[in-house]
């Protein structure tokens, strides 16, 4: 008997069981979970990045225009081909991404700040601020969107006080962040409203706490997942509504992103010229980034709702046991 | 004098139901007087407004009328004032699982409290105070339980977690709402007994608000009976349970469980179903003479 026995001890801790003081988890808890998707997503996300951030020191500049125009892709040494002005695709394309990324971060920053403005302090406070901001938010909610921005983009543009920025990659990003808050605005209020009649909450008041150390230490952590995901959100959407503007030719001028591109191959008729290496890869960019965006979305709210994690499963158990039934049916009547 | 005193105590909420307005008196005159080693027991049932006027003494609602006074001074319901009035008055609330939240550790959940009240200086000390109240709850080894976070913690544990935090401050008073109502029945008994403990050795006064005859009765010197928002019953809480005077303290002894009745509720729901199928509607009417039914 050399080892003593955990069974002959008069108190036996949970230290004992355990092994050891319990690791301190904090952030771990809500981080999503690995999964294929989480890591498809992730793949597609790291992988845009790295070529937006790294590309640029392999390919040419992407306004020279010395090349021959029009060049199919792979042709003297144009992995993408060139426009009908002879620039290289692939340099348009790796300095594009800067930009498009550049305006869904400022714009999906934007829209988070005043979404947690907007829908926290209101659903926080509560009363006549609550009133005030909940009816801003609604009115800001059913002003369509791309019109809107359509017509403060163009304001910008004309206006004497906006010059010194006029159409700017910031001013698109800005005027973008400032349209994409009011959805996500709601639906934090509702959760603050949910979250502030809790007792830990109440607790906390008992306690001492003041409003604002009530909200952003009691309050906002557990909010974390939601917003996460819906600064993702704002993000895809600031891309995708980046491209349709510059599509438009509302885009902004003198920087490359994947809107523009498409903007350029429009107006180059390379639809009709049949130049496909020209549009499809800012097409294919922006598909892929926002879908690598959305499986990462998919995995933050399996967080929040752990009932979407076992769906698939569920849905599976379901479809194998029809299967064993109607297997069982056909060897009672064979 | 070191009293906690609630002086004529009202409370109306307003109900929206459409456009119409109407005004819900959920607690109406209720004044009593805590004194330091004393238990309070508010008895009722639910919605008679026991929580409220909880609620109202912690100050997380404002009385409609009425005031509160600690020492003999009208309390604050803001500012300084208030960070004082916290100082001396703390709640205990009746769900373990919700008063705790679940993304910080225990350790947050006392260091606040003894942050805001000034109790400790410096990391160590900090430290040592935080393990200090968790011995003093029974949750040890207080390394290994600071450390946790609420979702490792059985409901019982929780609560203490609860009461370690309501004593932080360095409190005199002590509101218990209900703290063994959400608990399993087994670990109700340890948890009082520990409250008890705790008031002996702090001198606290306890305003300890239950639904449960047996336990306000081992536990308090004086019970109150609530009714629909107004004390209808007040007096040392062997006479009350002894000697009941108003009808709807009779009511509530009689529907507590007794031996004696064992088997006789289920006898009168048999017969009342065999009464209405035999075609008649005969309800007693003395089941709910006080028209709580739907409450």
């Amino acid at each position: 008997m050399a080892k003593d026995d955990i069974r002959d001890r008069e108190t036996v801790t949970p230290a004992d069981v355990l092994g050891g003081p319990t690791r301190r988890r904090g952030l771990t808890d809500f981080m999503p979970r690995k999964s294929g998707k989480l890591l498809a997503g992730l793949v597609l996300v790291v992988g845009t990045l790295l070529f937006a951030f790294l590309g640029p020191l392999f390919t040419q500049n992407p306004r020279n225009s010395d090349n021959p125009a029009l060049l199919p892709p792979g042709s003297d040494g144009h992995v993408l081909g060139t426009t009908s002005l002879g620039r290289d695709v692939l340099a348009q394309l790796a300095h594009g991404a800067q930009g498009s990324i550049m305006v869904g971060l400022v714009a999906g920053a934007i829209a988070l700040v005043l979404s947690l403005i907007f829908g926290i302090l209101a659903g926080y406070v509560g009363g006549w601020t609550d009133e005030g901001l909940s009816a801003f938010t609604s009115v800001m909610l059913v002003l369509p969107g791309l019109p809107l921005i359509i017509v403060l983009a163009s304001f910008a543009q004309q206006s004497d006080a906006l010059q010194f920025m006029s159409r700017s990659l910031w001013l698109v990003a800005i005027i973008l962040g400032l349209t994409a808050w009011p959805g996500a605005a709601i639906v934090l209020r509702s959760q603050a409203r949910s979250l502030r009649v809790r007792d830990y909450v109440a607790a906390s008041r008992v306690a001492g706490e003041k409003p604002h150390w009530i909200i952003g230490v009691e309050i906002l952590p557990n909010l974390l997942p939601l917003l996460a995901a819906q600064f993702i959100g704002a993000v895809i959407l600031a891309i995708m509504n980046e491209a349709g503007l510059a599509y438009l030719g509302l885009g902004p001028s003198g920087s490359i992103t994947w809107g523009t591109m498409l903007n350029e191959a429009q107006t180059g008729a390379a639809l009709t010229r049949g130049a496909w290496w020209w549009f499809v890869p800012p097409g294919l960019m922006i598909a892929l980034f926002g879908c690598g965006l959305s499986l990462i979305n998919f995995s933050i709210d399996e967080v929040v709702n752990p009932k979407l994690r076992t769906a698939p499963a569920a849905v599976k158990s379901v479809r194998k046991a029809a299967k064993a039934v109607a297997e069982d049916e056909k060897k009672v009547e064979a | 004098m070191s009293v906690l005193e609630v002086k004529d105590l009202v409370k109306d909420f307003t109900v929206r139901k459409g456009l119409k307005r109407s005004k819900l008196r959920a607690v109406n005159d209720v004044s009593f007087t805590l004194e330091p080693g004393k238990t309070i027991a508010l008895v009722g049932e639910s919605g008679s407004g026991k929580s409220t006027v909880a609620r109202m003494i912690a100050k997380l609602e404002t009385p409609s009328s009425g005031e509160i006074l600690l020492d003999g001074v009208p309390s604050a319901t803001r500012g300084r004032g208030l960070d004082g009035y916290r100082h001396d008055v703390q709640m205990v609330f009746q769900d373990p699982f919700a008063s705790l939240n679940p993304f910080h550790s225990i350790e947050h959940h006392l260091e606040r409290p003894l942050k805001l009240h000034k109790r400790a200086k410096g990391r160590g000390e900090l430290e040592g105070q935080i393990h200090a109240l968790l011995e003093r709850v029974n949750l040890t080894p207080a390394e290994v339980m600071a450390k946790r976070r609420p979702h490792e913690l059985s409901g019982g544990q929780r609560q203490r977690v609860a009461i370690a935090r309501a004593l932080a401050p360095g409190a005199r008073f002590l509101v218990a709402d209900e703290p063994v109502s959400m608990l399993d029945v087994s670990i109700r008994l340890g948890v009082l007994n520990l409250l008890a403990r705790l008031q002996r050795e702090e001198n606290l006064g306890v305003l300890y608000i239950t639904h449960d005859l047996a336990t306000a009765r081992h536990f308090s010197d004086e019970i109150l009976v609530m009714f629909r928002g107004t004390i209808v019953e007040r007096g040392p809480s062997d006479e009350v349970i002894l000697d009941p005077q108003h009808e709807y303290t009779k009511l509530l002894l009689s529907a507590s469980p007794d031996p004696g009745n064992q088997g006789r509720l289920r006898d009168e729901v048999r017969a009342e179903l065999a009464a209405s199928a035999a075609g008649g509607t005969v309800q007693d009417p003395g089941r709910d003479r006080f028209g709580t039914a739907g409450l």
